[in-house]
């Protein structure tokens, strides 16, 4: 009670001071994963100033400089750190842009299957009845359908429609669309969960009595209160998103080679495997793997840290 | 369980599959309308319009939607979805022709699976401190983490560019069974091309069986009927594999019916990766031939494959846990 009346401290302060920094400050695994993380976003975010060369632009690229390896094999070239494809295109520079593009692919994916999720989990958690089984049993079908079946599909079709011209202008939207829409039933059922347990309490009903209106029930009200678990399952479900781009994109589904996210600079290299051209696929595959990793610790490290009521395990 | 709650599960199971393989229609109808050109495909670009538009009448391309709708479900249902455009036969033969090569792959990755699973989940729920499970717990992250087509990969290149270990494409030697059926389990050559591409379908699954049965596993160790049963001195073995095994199995069921789809949809990323000769390979090449109805036949053969290994799931579910009522169950 009595922190209440103390003179408000400012956000940064209060997370320095709270208890989640604490635990954060105290788990090395919390921090490392976080670090890279934060240094993905950086480097993608600054692609355009630090990368020694722009893959998008053709007049840079020379086909003699195609295939060089890494700069600690024999025919290295410092120029090409991490060696060049089979375009002449500088590994580094690709997998900076590249990083960047799967990133907010995830990122803007997420945000949209948050909104749908969220939303559809309010009205069904706080109305059930009739539009809470409806939405419900959309979502047990769906997820079970599996996000990454429905993707594949519904990219198919628009690709056989499109034309594969039209479509590789389209396929950052198309991407954040399908996957955005594939997954919303996650974000429904984790906010339908603490919906329920909410709905019942006593500031609710006290809400209720004074006459506020539904919406702003659920929204000011409500709407808060389940939010910790939407931030825990956030994390995983961008690598989740990750996962999924570039799979697509691997598949020919995705971003094309003309302007790739990691998965299709992995697709675009994995024929080279078998000539020995191993690092236009085995370096992005790795920076992939390192990026999910981290995302997948960090995002199991929020949830014991805040262990807030999930609505299912993974 | 009584019989008459039985029937009405079954009724009401096979209402909720009519309904899915309804919309599965749907949607595959309504690409055969919208997809290419079923005429240019027939004809080639040489015919005048007037031939055209008699042409279309003819197949039928001009009838109300309903019509033509109900004309595709009852050549469907007859198992008459076309001839695809690069084979010239009929869609349904050429994605059937493939099903035992993916029926195969998925075997032997779910044999991995529970296989592995079990036992690890068991061993490291009831040996939390062991050594063992820390090492088993931080190999199943990393195995979450990485997506199956990048198994798939990192193990062609060890296995097959570097080591010469395994085979990197293809299925090998087949035997063909009695019933028409192509076969690689019979011969070594199969099962050594069978390995790589397994365990990379495998690669996600089954770390999340293992978290999965490890985490139910210590649920219900915490159990009051559990500690009632080393209260009344039962040996350790039965209450681990009789009493404690019994419960923990029963959500991992439930997963297992949850993750079919996504099982479906690794084996096209699989069967890429290998060049495997199964119906996912053949699927991502009619997307690229724009092949429509062999599009529209993968998508109803595998919505089948679904709705039939979903229902049955579920009744396995249904007939080992006690607590799930079948009848008026509304979530």
């Amino acid at each position: 009670m009595s922190d209440t009346t103390q003179s408000a401290p400012g956000p940064l302060s209060r997370l320095l001071a709270s208890d989640i920094f604490y635990r954060f400050r105290r788990d090395p695994v919390a921090i490392v994963s976080a670090t890279i993380v934060l240094l993905f976003v950086l480097a993608a975010a600054l692609a355009p100033l630090i990368a020694p060369q722009n893959p998008y632009d053709l007049t840079q690229l020379d086909i003699m400089d195609s295939e060089v390896p890494p700069f600690w094999q024999e025919q290295g070239d410092p120029r090409f750190l991490l060696g060049s494809d089979h375009q002449g295109r500088d590994m580094l520079s690709t997998i900076l842009y590249g990083t960047g593009l799967s990133l907010i692919i995830g990122v803007f994916a997420v945000l949209l299957q948050a909104f749908l999720g969220v939303s559809i989990g309010l009205i069904a958690g706080y109305n059930g009845g009739r539009i809470d089984a409806f939405f419900m049993r959309l979502a047990d079908i769906q997820l079970s359908l599996s996000t990454l079946m429905i993707a594949i599909i519904a990219l198919a079709v628009f690709q056989a429609a499109f034309g594969s011209e039209l479509y590789q202008d389209l396929a950052i939207i198309m991407l954040i669309l399908v996957i955005g829409i594939a997954e919303w039933p996650q974000y429904a059922r984790t906010v339908r969960a603490s919906v329920l347990a909410e709905r019942s309490k006593e500031y609710v009903d006290a809400a209720r009595v004074i006459g506020l209106p539904r919406s702003r029930i659920m929204i000011r009200h409500i709407l808060p209160n389940t939010l910790s678990p939407v931030l825990v399952i956030s994390t995983v479900q961008v690598a989740e998103a990750i996962i999924a781009e570039a799979s697509l994109s691997f598949l020919g589904l995705g971003m094309p080679v003309t302007q790739p996210s990691l998965g299709s600079l992995i697709r675009s290299g994995f024929e080279y495997i078998f000539s020995g051209s191993w690092w236009i696929t085995i370096i992005p595959s790795i920076v992939l793997v390192v990026l999910i990793l981290a995302l997948n610790l960090l995002g199991d490290w929020l949830r014991d840290a805040l262990n807030p009521r999930l609505y299912s395990r993974r | 369980m009584k019989a008459a709650d039985f029937i009405s599960f079954l009724l009401r199971r096979g209402v909720q599959a009519l309904v899915v393989m309804f919309v599965i229609s749907l949607i595959g109808f309504s690409i055969q309308g919208n997809l290419g050109d079923p005429l240019r495909e027939l004809v080639g670009q040489s015919v005048s319009e007037a031939e055209r538009n008699a042409l279309r009448d003819r197949m039928g391309l001009n009838d109300p939607f309903f019509v033509q709708y109900s004309r595709f479900l009852g050549n469907a249902v007859q198992g008459d979805l076309g001839n695809s455009y690069f084979f010239k036969r009929p869609a349904l033969d050429v994605i059937l022709d493939k099903f035992p090569a993916t029926f195969e792959l998925v075997l032997a990755a779910t044999l991995i699976i529970i296989g592995l699973s079990v036992p690890l989940g068991i061993y490291t729920a009831i040996n939390p401190h062991s050594w063992i499970t820390s090492i088993v717990m931080a190999v199943s992250i990393v195995g979450i983490s990485i997506p199956v087509f990048l198994t798939a990969i990192f193990a062609i290149y060890i296995f097959s560019v570097q080591l010469g270990w395994m085979p990197s494409f293809g299925r090998g030697d087949t035997v063909e069974l009695p019933w028409g059926w192509d076969s690689g389990f019979l011969t070594l050559d199969g099962l050594h091309h069978l390995i790589l591409p397994s365990i990379a379908l495998s690669s996600i699954m089954l770390p999340l069986f293992i978290r999965l049965i490890r985490g139910e596993m210590m649920e219900v160790l915490q159990s009051e009927y559990v500690r009632f049963a080393w209260a009344k001195g039962l040996s350790k073995r039965r209450i681990w594999y009789v009493h404690a095994l019994k419960n923990t199995l029963i959500p991992v069921i439930s997963l297992g019916g949850v993750k079919i789809g996504t099982l479906i949809a690794y084996t096209i990323l699989t069967e890429t990766v290998f060049q495997w000769p199964g119906m996912g390979f053949l699927f991502l090449e009619a997307v690229n031939r724009v092949d429509t109805p062999l599009i529209i036949a993968y998508i109803i053969v595998v919505g089948l494959i679904f709705v039939v290994t979903n229902t049955l799931v579920d009744l396995i579910y249904t007939l080992v846990n006690p607590t799930v009522k079948m009848v008026g169950s509304g979530s």
